[in-house]
């Protein structure tokens, strides 16, 4: 046997059991997937003193090994031995919260009693001192039986000790002990125990400061809380754009002198125009908006490290509440407009199946970042760049109406899901608010760089090969003397016969044709109408700004109009059904997702163009 | 002489004034589902822990936010209202 040791990281929400596997394993992590779950593995290496690899594994952070929502089951499954894909861990490491002993001692109660060899990570010990509870670490070990060392995660503190006790719990070539003593159910007796521990290792406690309190009085007021959300959530999206403009202005003269070397350095013809106008352009047009994706998502992962939001959950849980779903349907929602397949993953701490259901059906309706590079273009090309009022661009106002009607949408949608489909008592909304800490910089930029290499990953591999494919579709049969080649190739045949479906709702002949690409991922639609430009006009100027030019001088208003509800509503998103499929275990809940907003989709666009042609747009 | 005032009846959770402490006096466990009060137990709620009010549901009947032990918890109101508080005198 030659695997290196697997350790697994267990503890409570909200333990600080991330940013203990952050410090531990650095930037050696591995995210991948259990298979037939969407729960993510999050994986690392780390090496004892002596030198010994160990494999670390994070574990979903939950209150006892009776789980209520489907990542809770997959930590008990690990620690059973019973998940598939996964070995059982040789030991276990157990963060608990030093300030919330009574509560996280009852479940490192019930992981001792699994007989696997086990070390406890007393966590967050400043924070149980700044709050004026001494703990003694030496009794704590005593009451329970088995090594338990200090730490600070965020500050790296204790780390050393940690993997010099984890060293001796992991012994080289030694047989673990067959785990098998069974999970201990009884939480009261449980909760007991873990009290008369607790107090056992309390040295002295005086009232400390409460500031996470006074914090929640103005987070959580039925005034200011409001007011304090939807600024935050102002700011985050106005930062999405304010602040991309210079990173993305770079990426784009990357693009653009990789563009122009490799053309100059290729003779002309099929190769050349294949790869600089297709997949250099195509690829190109969906890598710009790294930047806008990363800041939102650099926004959810700050509130959501801080602590923030829960208490933004708790603010939305009337409101959502009044749709049929709770609080915590609120945060899967709000990653969706980042993309919807975390978002879709997030739904896995919703532990009501139909309330779950409900959230994954409703998530695509959030605009995603993917819809941006569409929606920018379109707007960009259509709207003229005038002031509603001071300093309030009408191209602005129709981005906001269109990020709005999604939202309508989705409560619309869940209202009437919740009523037919979905129907079912609401499960209610039971949340543990975490104390509010400074988000660790290290942390969130750990979260960006995944989320970069996803997107890049993706960008390089659906979006790179639906270009190319296009491409090649776009460009053959050659067109005669006085004939279009986005009309006589076989990407042109194809989209006649999609003309057909969606020439009532305004749609022609170039959108047909971008809106198969666009089926592999929606951002594809605007590389899509760049390669048809291309394909027609060989030797016309690329990037961005032809296209909105193009789609100016081709598209009336109504049409483009329609177009943008079209990708209001439209599941255009390969793995967004890939995921809903995962998640809900076949292709049921998929199928009806696709159908209902493919339907939602024809019938907005169909209102919004005939409506369109009638006013005389 | 009314003693009655010495030993404060139980209050609900729900009802308890902000910032007023109290003990756990019994739980209506009959008037929540079973997951309810399962995580509820998972939360540390039992008899004799300590809890607090820190944000009533308000007009609009939302959430309350409450301590239990050493945690912040967010609960429903009906579920606030099923667990029945001893006050420990002003807060």
């Amino acid at each position: 046997m030659n695997q290196a040791p697997l350790v697994a990281l267990v503890g409570n929400p909200n333990a600080g059991k991330s940013a203990l596997f952050n410090a531990l394993t650095g930037a050696r992590q591995k995210v991948g997937n259990y298979p037939g779950v969407t729960v993510e593995r999050h994986a690392g290496r780390m090496a004892l003193d002596d030198g010994r690899p160990i494999e670390l594994l994070d574990l979903p952070g939950t209150y006892s090994l009776d789980p209520s929502s489907p990542d809770e089951a997959v930590t008990r499954d690990v620690l059973l031995g019973t998940q598939a894909g996964e070995r059982l861990p040789d030991a276990i490491v157990v963060v608990v919260d030093a300030s919330n002993l009574d509560n996280h001692l009852r479940f490192t109660l019930q992981l001792i009693a699994l007989g696997l060899p086990i070390v406890v990570a007393l966590n967050m010990i400043d924070l149980a001192e700044r709050d004026g509870l001494k703990l003694d670490a030496v009794a704590l070990e005593g009451e329970l039986g088995v090594p338990v060392v200090p730490t600070v995660a965020v500050r790296k503190r204790g780390l050393e000790a940690l993997r010099a006790r984890l060293g001796e719990v992991v012994k080289p070539g030694a047989h673990r002990v067959a785990a098998g003593k069974g999970v201990q159910h009884d939480i009261v007796v449980l909760q007991r125990r873990a009290r008369q521990i607790a107090l056992a290792a309390t040295v002295s406690e005086t009232a400390g400061r409460r500031w996470t309190h006074r914090a929640d009085a103005v987070a959580l007021h039925p005034v200011f809380g409001p007011v304090l959300l939807l600024g935050l959530l102002f700011v985050m999206f106005q930062a999405v754009f304010a602040w991309s403009q210079l990173p993305i202005d770079w990426i784009q003269s990357g693009i653009d002198w990789l563009a122009a070397t490799v053309g100059g350095a290729l003779p002309d013809g099929f190769v050349r125009s294949f790869l600089v106008d297709g997949l250099i352009a195509g690829v190109g047009a969906v890598v710009v908006f790294l930047p806008q994706i990363l800041i939102l998502f650099s926004f959810i992962l700050v509130l959501e490290a801080s602590g923030y939001m829960v208490r933004a959950a708790f603010l939305m849980d009337r409101l959502m509440a009044s749709v049929g779903l709770s609080g915590r349907a609120f945060i899967p929602l709000l990653s969706s407009f980042a993309c919807a397949v975390p978002g879709i993953m997030a739904t896995r701490t919703i532990s009501d199946d139909k309330e779950r259901l409900t959230t994954i059906l409703i998530a695509p309706l959030t605009t995603c970042s993917a819809r941006l590079p569409v929606y920018t273009i379109v707007i960009g090309a259509v709207i003229p760049n005038s002031a509603v009022l001071p300093g309030v661009g009408l191209q602005g106002v129709v981005l906001f109406g269109l990020y709005v009607l999604g939202v309508l949408g989705a409560f619309a949608a869940a209202l009437l899901l919740r009523r037919t489909v979905t129907k079912g008592a609401t499960s209610g909304f039971m949340m543990e608010m975490p104390k509010y800490q400074a988000p660790r910089l290290r942390d969130v930029g750990l979260g960006l760089l995944q989320r970069a290499e996803i997107f890049l990953k993706r960008a390089g591999t659906t979006i790179a090969l639906t270009v190319a494919i296009l491409w090649v579709l776009a460009s053959y049969p050659v067109a005669g003397p006085g004939q279009k080649q986005s009309e006589v190739s076989i990407a042109g045949h194809i989209a006649s016969g999609i003309e057909v479906v969606v020439k009532p709702i305004g749609f022609n002949h170039d959108i047909a044709l971008a809106l198969l690409p666009a089926m592999a991922a929606r951002e594809a639609a605007v590389a899509a109408i760049g390669t048809v430009y291309a394909v027609d006009d060989p030797d016309g100027d690329r990037g961005q700004d032809t296209i909105r030019s193009q789609i100016h001088a081709r598209w009336s208003l109504p049409t483009a109009l329609a177009f943008l509800m079209w990708f209001v509503f439209a599941p255009q998103c390969i793995s967004t059904i890939a995921v809903t499929r995962r998640e809900t275990n076949g292709w049921k809940w998929p199928a009806f997702m696709i159908g209902y907003l493919f339907t939602l989709a024809y019938v907005a666009a169909g209102i919004t163009y005939w409506s369109a042609v009638a006013l005389g747009l | 002489m009314n003693l009655a005032t010495a030993i404060p009846a139980p209050v609900r959770l729900a009802l308890l004034p902000r910032m007023t402490r109290g003990t756990v006096a019994a739980v209506d466990w009959a008037a929540l589902t079973l997951p309810e009060a399962r995580r509820l137990r998972e939360l540390g709620l039992d008899e004799g822990v300590e809890v607090e009010l820190l944000k009533g549901s308000g007009i609009l009947g939302g959430p309350v936010a409450c301590r239990i032990g050493r945690m912040t918890v967010a609960l429903r109101r009906h579920v606030a209202g099923a667990i029945h508080v001893n006050p420990m005198g002003a807060g």
